[in-house]
């Protein structure tokens, strides 16, 4: 009786306290602007952004007030929203990350297409002036957006050029595809490096983005766009050859095993790890942190795939918006939006940030502006994105229970890297357990 | 009883109820209002918002125990109680009876064994995965040192050790204060006669401490079997998060993954719905048939 008692009392506290929260903000307000609700998982610096930008709606208009509030991780803010819309207070918008987009679009009736919004409000839209390799993501499979794209970023490669000269390779060649990887890999070993490559969010980037760049499916119904019956396909041979590769490697010495989300940043910050994979994001840290000099190149392919290397997907976040709230209020939601698409808005999150543009305007403007010149590599991650027009293989992923799904991927990796499965194995079961949770997404989808 | 007791009776008829009305309401609103909605919750299925819900009957239950992995986490909890009170059991009444024999410095070995006990579970779970993180971890580098492939981060067995290990200790200090009370109480008469009778140190310990110890012993198992299955999960989260390969995932860190991570609320209600029972089939067991054995 304990258990269930504890449990539940967590969540009567959890709703009670985004009550109070918001009936004690709602009481408070001096001013007749109409309040919406932004909460959002972004901390430290990228808070202090978030906050920036709705300082900068609140001080551009008189009818509207953006009340941006942080909720704790993706998850905490996801939970919160989920408890607080049951309640009746839910925000108007809540930032959700993109393994959460199959869960955010089976909840219909909880949600406001963000095409829907502008239409209604007179904003128009134009899905032509977006870059559809970002913007795809998040919307259906005829091009309507469901959620507003607000911080997307992609995997690259970023390498430490002092490394390279140590081990005598050109620190401004580095390795293009996995074939020219592992002689690289074995010169720094050689050189006395005890990290010669590893590599952040290895589902992500290594299966996700691995199947993008080679055009191939991650899941049937082209990723899930195209319906809920949709079925795992990464254990294909050439998924099972790449993971091999990898086990060989870390056995070898070559690659080092450094976790399953963004813990490894500190090794190739340090200076131990010699090539590190990982989101565009980090560029802010390694631009601060590193000592050294490094580079950031295109995530590699093997060149003997035809049609690689494709292009890669996005992750981060983007906005959804709630249902249950004043028509009045989704005016002030479509507005907010309109000012975050202004070019100048997206030019400065993208630089700011580092997260991608996500208009067409927005990149070329800063290109124009010699941004990217001045900062080698930062356009890296847009040129790998919109490398070739995205196909059903890499437009994203819509998978409901995907978080799950992630988890399932990490667990059986790790029993490749530990040796207790072959790669073969692994992703095979990978597989069988994600189709399951995605059958029971599929049948609860459809009640 | 006596038959001439004095008793005091009340002479209001509510007075009594309006007594242990408070009790009564907060027993309601904390426990069997939230048990009863976890039941409810167990039979159906809803979106995550809580816009639609449908009754499925026993579906939750189905696939709990169709999911290997679910069977896997009674085992893992099942192993993992079983070690914590064991361990922290045997650990604590030898600490204790070294304390009780001390003539000096007793009260500053006291005070240090209770020092843990102030720690919060996710502080000693970060405390301990300092210590062991393969790398600069103290613990971590004597290990490496002595030749063992040390990574608790991907061996399923390291991991458990490094649960097992930050979980008992944090309870060692609440054991330990039990057994000293326990030890203290135990009449001075009774071993020094056996003394006298011939009965060395742990003969003496054997038959005449432990059994009027048992009473103790007893309530710190209960204790400590309900300590490892629900008061772990703050070790956990910080040292694990149930990894690697759900080797270290006990059933109420599934609980909390599958409710608030993968936001199934049926099938976390399911899951607590059995939690429920074990700890109601485990209470009266441990009443009916060890409590037998206790003598008080």
């Amino acid at each position: 009786m304990k258990s269930t008692g504890k449990l539940a009392r967590t969540a009567l506290a959890l709703l009670g306290g985004t009550a109070v929260a918001i009936s004690a903000s709602g009481a408070w307000a001096q001013d007749n602007r109409i309040e919406l609700q932004w909460w959002h998982a972004m901390s430290g610096a990228l808070n202090e952004r978030v906050n920036e930008i709705a300082e900068g709606f609140n001080k551009g208009q008189d009818k509207y007030k953006i009340i941006a509030v942080n909720k704790g991780s993706y998850p905490e803010t996801l939970t919160a929203a989920m408890a607080a819309f049951r309640a009746g207070k839910g925000p108007h918008i809540v930032q959700v990350f993109e393994v959460g987009t199959g869960t955010m679009m089976a909840s219909r009736a909880a949600i406001k297409p963000v095409y829907e919004i502008m239409s209604q409000n007179g904003f128009k839209f134009d899905p032509g002036s977006y870059l559809s390799a970002v913007t795809g993501y998040y919307s259906t499979s005829d091009g309507k957006m469901l959620s507003y794209p607000f911080n997307s970023s992609t995997p690259v490669m970023y390498y430490n050029k002092d490394a390279f000269q140590k081990a005598g390779l050109d620190p401004n060649k580095p390795p293009k595809t996995w074939q020219e990887f592992e002689p690289v890999l074995k010169k720094l070993k050689a050189s006395g490096s005890t990290c010669p490559f590893q590599t952040n969010w290895q589902t992500w980037i290594q299966l996700e983005n691995f199947s993008a760049l080679h055009n191939v499916p991650f899941a049937s119904k082209s990723n899930g766009f195209d319906g809920f019956d949709t079925e795992l396909k990464f254990n294909s041979p050439l998924h099972v050859r790449h993971i091999t590769t990898l086990a060989n490697w870390m056995k070898e010495g070559l690659m080092v095993y450094g976790g399953r989300k963004n813990e490894a940043n500190a090794k190739f910050i340090s200076g131990e790890c010699a090539i590190h994979m990982e989101s565009s994001g980090g560029y802010a840290s390694f631009s601060r942190g590193a000592k050294f000099k490094w580079g950031m190149q295109m995530l590699p392919y093997y060149s003997d795939v035809q049609g690689a290397p494709q292009n890669s997907i996005i992750g981060g976040a983007s906005l959804w918006v709630l249902g249950k709230h004043k028509p009045a209020e989704y005016k002030g939601v479509a507005q907010f939006f309109d000012y975050l698409s202004a070019t100048e808005n997206q030019v400065w999150w993208h630089k700011n940030t580092g997260y991608l543009p996500i208009t067409t305007m927005a990149y070329e403007t800063t290109k124009a502006q010699g941004y990217y010149n001045a900062h080698p590599g930062t356009e890296v991650p847009v040129q790998q994105m919109t490398l070739k027009p995205p196909t059903s293989n890499s437009k994203g992923l819509r998978l409901g229970n995907f978080v799950q799904i992630r988890d399932v991927m990490d667990e059986e990796l790790e029993a490749v890297w530990s040796g207790k499965k072959s790669p073969k194995e692994a992703l095979d079961t990978a597989v069988d357990r994600g189709n399951r949770l995605l059958r029971q997404f599929e049948r609860d989808a459809k009640r | 009883m006596a038959p001439m007791e004095k008793r005091v009776v009340f002479q209001n008829k509510f007075l009594p109820y309006l007594l242990v009305a408070p009790q009564l309401a907060i027993t309601i609103i904390f426990f069997f209002w939230p048990a009863s909605q976890a039941i409810v919750q167990s039979v159906l299925r809803e979106d995550a918002f809580g816009t639609r819900s449908y009754f499925v009957g026993l579906e939750n239950f189905i696939i709990l125990f169709e999911d290997d992995y679910y069977l896997h986490s009674f085992q893992i909890t099942a192993l993992f109680s079983s070690l914590v009170t064991t361990i922290g059991l045997s650990l604590s009444l030898f600490l204790a009876v070294t304390a009780d024999r001390l003539v000096r410095g007793t009260t500053a070995y006291k005070t240090l064994l209770i020092w843990p006990y102030a720690v919060a579970p996710a502080v000693a779970g970060a405390l301990w995965g300092f210590v062991f993180l393969p790398g600069p971890g103290v613990l971590a580098y004597v290990l490496e040192r002595a030749g063992i492939d040390w990574n608790f981060q991907l061996n399923g067995g390291q991991a458990m050790f490094v649960v097992v290990v930050a979980a008992t200790w944090k309870q060692i200090s609440y054991n330990f204060l039990f057994f000293l009370a326990g030890l203290q109480s135990v009449p001075k008469s009774l071993i020094e006669a056996a003394a006298i009778d011939g009965a060395g140190p742990i003969r003496r310990f054997w038959t005449i401490i432990m059994p009027l110890l048992s009473p103790t012993l007893f309530f710190l198992i209960v204790v400590n079997v309900v300590y490892a299955f629900f008061d772990t999960f703050g070790v956990i989260h910080s040292l694990t998060r149930g990894g690697p390969a759900k080797a270290t995932e006990v059933l109420v860190y599934k609980v909390w993954y599958d409710g608030f991570e993968a936001q199934d609320l049926g099938g976390s209600s399911a899951q607590s719905v059995i939690l429920m029972v074990i700890v109601i089939a485990l209470t009266v067991v441990q009443f009916r048939y060890i409590e037998r054995k206790v003598h008080y």
